[in-house]
């Protein structure tokens, strides 16, 4: 028998909860007439299944279709979705779920417990092949390794209906951000009825079975999503967008024109161009920070270039790169110069004092210069060396800046542009030597950065293996407050600089002025039209 | 005549097949994979993806595998990165919408290039043959990824006349900028190879003979030059009609209108090895076929050519 007791975070949930069942606009507001919001996709969607897909866009497409246990607020805490609250073991590896039951799939059947052990079961099973089945380890829920390895049948998953409407999850060590974890769209409840009278074809329009606040209507492929309201959803009397439109357009510069043209409501802001339209645009242009991280990997293992094996060297280009140049004067949208790894506006993260953080650049080319001589390089000997990056304009001037900024250190840097494909495929093989490499948060905790320099972490592609980070990132799964050995890790990452951290992304928008309700203070940008809506003019 | 077209088509499929082999060899060479990404997947989760898709087996049996499937099944396959989606629904899906835009810009290119050339041709040293010359070679100049931003520029953002981009079934303010895009520099070139081959033509001996018993010269052009001055149009015509079904992937991008070109680059990178094999075979299979219908359309201009 599991002697349960009720979490903080049930609390927290219970603060939250009466708002979000609320009307999500405030009293005296005047909506529009028009309640149609059109947003931009630069791609394609690959897949409409959340258990298939991978991809940030489809992921925004699936919140509008699929409900998970949790949601997100504007300010990134977690509201309820389809749980309402939920308790945890003494041992913190017991979870159980209480969901609502007035949750209904647009078919008018309920949302079940069941219905998430299917769709977890699923994620985790060989024979779905999905590429996000490692998130089932990434939540450390229990056998998942064994079962997407096959030596378990999925139906031994950490995971079981209690009864309709309470669901039990195990996992196999404590996770203090599990929670915020269950927003994640690979989590999503699927219908099993549908998918196994459809198969593939199941999220095709004229079958597809939701449980999301929005139905699709139409998707054509490369072209557009559009979707309408769903009647059955729970809190459909509370969502006011009528109609959302998701087109597909491949070139940032041309979203931007269209915007311009009327024809959409959100566009992302081409790099160097924000200054610009904020000036003009002031109620439109919005740069909010974004999870991800910049940084150029340094292959620091055996493949990689003698040089950097001396801390010396990595230390004095990291020294060297001017930052401020990169993001005033190259992306200009508000993205933030960057000394460590963790994007500075992760929940509950507080950067760390990093000494060279603090130094004006002559006083950091002063310490680059003195630690290359000590190393025994310099403009006279030095150090060649192959930077790696994949297409984009702004990787290649952002390379071409950094070449330029170390070369009086004594670095000869030589570009090296490559298809994406290529360029992964030579990082994961620690084939090159330095290369850009970017991570964008799962969830909105530190570790989601911070576990990939761990020598298991399987994503470590230069090779940097320290123990004392394998300890403290080990230590912080169960401790009490993770945050300070967190700050430790980053202490350790800048000490030995196993990577040069660039910048922390922005989020750069163009957003008519009439829309409401896009997050403004979640770093993860996940957003939910039920929560939107249109004021008006 | 029958037994030439039977012959050519009956090499036609060793020809398919050489391209399918070549072309399944090369791809599966290129660096990386279809789920090489950011996020490395971890052995067992790469294992399970490789079962699924077969690409656990030696690539000669998926080879083999591959066209037993499109040769009993006509089955090309799913998708390796668009997972809900089998390659047989990406080309239903996409070839109709460039078979449309493709097949317009083919008849916008050959009547306005083809009038350009003859005018010019007959006007020759005029007003009229220097104005026709300076907008072939303008259009010709002007590559189709700088004139669609300049379209949408102009069109949608100033005057407000037409939406940017989409596809909306084909109605017909989603078509005319693809078209103009796609067909402007076929227009040039077929301008220019009319104008060209016609000043020829007009100074041939039939020519003459037509004039000296004072034939009108609009019966001239029309009854005795035309017809022979198309010969190298014709030739032309051939795989400018494959490039411009199958789609153009500036099109695609600018103008976002889920055509094939857009799927078949985007395979390339993906490494969606089905995606990328079924439209090769497609652009292929007619590419064979049009370089055909070139020939038979030759024997029926010139009688002097015999199969």
């Amino acid at each position: 028998m599991l002697n349960r007791r009720i979490a903080a975070s049930v609390l927290a949930l219970a603060v939250a909860a009466p708002a979000l069942a609320d009307n999500p606009v405030p009293e005296g507001v005047t909506l529009s007439e028009d309640q149609h919001y059109t947003f931009w996709l630069l791609d394609a969607i690959k897949s409409m299944d959340p258990q298939v897909n991978t991809d940030v866009e489809g992921s925004d497409i699936l919140r509008q279709l699929f409900e998970g246990l949790y949601n997100e607020d504007g300010e990134g805490n977690i509201v309820p979705g389809v749980a309402l609250e939920h308790a945890v073991s003494e041992d913190q590896k017991t979870y159980t779920f209480t969901l609502r039951d007035d949750a209904r799939w647009s078919n008018g059947d309920p949302v079940t417990a069941d219905d998430f052990v299917y769709a977890w079961r699923r994620l985790a099973d060989p024979a779905t092949a999905s590429e996000y089945a490692w998130y089932m380890e990434l939540m450390q829920v229990e056998n998942a390794p064994e079962v997407i390895a096959g030596d378990m049948p999925p139906e031994e998953l950490g995971v079981r209906a209690v009864d309709d409407h309470t669901l039990e999850v195990t996992i196999g060590t404590p996770l203090p951000y599990f929670p915020q974890m269950l927003v994640h769209a690979s989590t999503f409840p699927v219908h099993a009825a549908t998918i196994e009278e459809h198969g593939d074809a199941w999220t095709r329009p004229e079958n597809m079975v939701g449980n999301g606040a929005y139905k699709l209507d139409e998707h054509i492929l490369g072209e557009r999503v559009e979707m309408s309201p769903s009647e059955t959803y729970w809190d459909a009397e509370n969502v006011v967008l009528d109609r959302l439109t998701a087109l597909t357009i491949n070139d940032v510069n041309l979203g931007l024109t269209r915007y311009l043209a009327g024809e959409l409501d959100r566009v992302d802001v081409p790099a160097g161009q924000y200054p610009r339209l904020a000036e003009e645009y002031p109620d439109q242009a919005t740069s909010t920070p974004y999870s991800c991280s910049y940084i150029y990997m340094l292959n620091v293992g055996d493949q990689g270039p003698e040089a950097l094996d001396d801390v010396r060297v990595r230390k004095a280009m990291s020294y060297g790169i001017d930052r401020d140049i990169i993001v005033e004067r190259i992306l200009q949208g508000g993205q933030r110069p960057s000394y460590n790894w963790t994007h500075w506006a992760t929940a509950g993260f507080e950067v760390p004092e990093i000494d060279y953080a603090g130094w004006d650049q002559s006083r950091r080319m002063e310490e680059a210069r003195t630690l290359m001589e000590e190393a025994g390089y310099g403009p006279d000997n030095p150090v060649a060396l192959t930077l790696n990056y994949n297409t984009s304009e702004d990787h290649k001037k952002i390379a071409i800046a950094v070449s330029q900024m170390l070369k009086p250190l004594g670095f000869d840097i030589t570009l090296n542009n490559m298809e994406w494909k290529v360029h992964t495929d030579r990082m994961q093989a620690q084939d090159f030597e330095m290369a850009r490499y970017a991570w964008c948060g799962d969830y909105n905790e530190a570790s989601t950065y911070l576990d990939l320099f761990t020598s298991y972490s399987g994503h470590n592609n230069g090779e940097f293996f320290n123990e004392d980070y394998d300890r403290i990132m080990k230590e912080s799964k169960t401790a009490e407050d993770p945050q300070p050995l967190y700050q430790e890790a980053e202490e350790i990452l800048a000490a030995e600089m196993p990577v040069i951290p660039i910048y922390h992304y922005a989020q750069v928008d163009m957003v008519a002025e009439d829309i409401r309700g896009l997050p403004t203070q979640n770093v993860m940008q996940t957003w939910y039209a039920k929560d939107m809506y249109r004021v008006a003019e | 005549m029958l037994s030439y077209t039977l012959k050519r088509l009956a090499i036609a499929i060793p020809t398919l097949l050489i391209l399918i082999v070549v072309s399944f060899v090369l791809m599966h060479a290129a660096p990386g994979g279809p789920f090489t990404s950011e996020r490395e997947l971890p052995p067992e989760v790469l294992a399970n993806l490789n079962a699924k898709y077969g690409l656990d087996q030696p690539l000669w049996r998926q080879i083999v595998t591959y066209v037993w499937g499109i040769v009993t099944q006509f089955d090309f396959g799913p998708s390796f990165v668009y997972k809900d989606r089998t390659v047989n629904e990406i080309i239903a899906q996409g070839f109709p919408v460039t078979l449309t835009y493709g097949i317009l810009s083919f008849v916008v290119a050959v009547v306005v290039g083809v009038t350009l050339g003859v005018v010019a041709a007959i006007r020759q040293n005029t007003v009229a043959d220097y104005f026709a010359v300076g907008v072939s070679i303008g259009a010709q100049v002007l590559p189709n990824f700088v004139m669609a931003p300049i379209l949408v520029l102009v069109f949608t953002l100033w005057l407000g006349w037409l939406p940017g981009g989409g596809w909306q079934g084909g109605q017909w303010q989603y078509v005319i900028m693809p078209v103009i895009a796609l067909s402007t520099s076929f227009m040039a070139s077929i301008a220019r190879i009319t104008r060209s081959s016609m000043l020829e033509t007009l100074t041939m001996n039939h020519i003459r003979t037509a004039r000296a018993k004072g034939l009108p010269e609009r019966r001239v052009i029309l009854r005795h030059a035309l017809k022979p001055a198309m010969l190298p149009v014709i030739s032309y015509l051939g795989p400018a009609f494959v490039g411009m079904i199958t789609g153009s992937v500036v099109v695609d991008v600018y103008f976002s209108t889920g055509g094939i070109g857009k799927a078949f680059v985007d395979s390339a990178l993906n490494r969606d090895y089905a995606v990328m094999m079924g439209v090769t075979i497609l652009m292929g299979a007619l590419t064979i076929l049009f370089n055909l219908v070139v020939d038979i359309l030759y024997g029926w201009i010139d009688p002097k050519i015999r199969y």
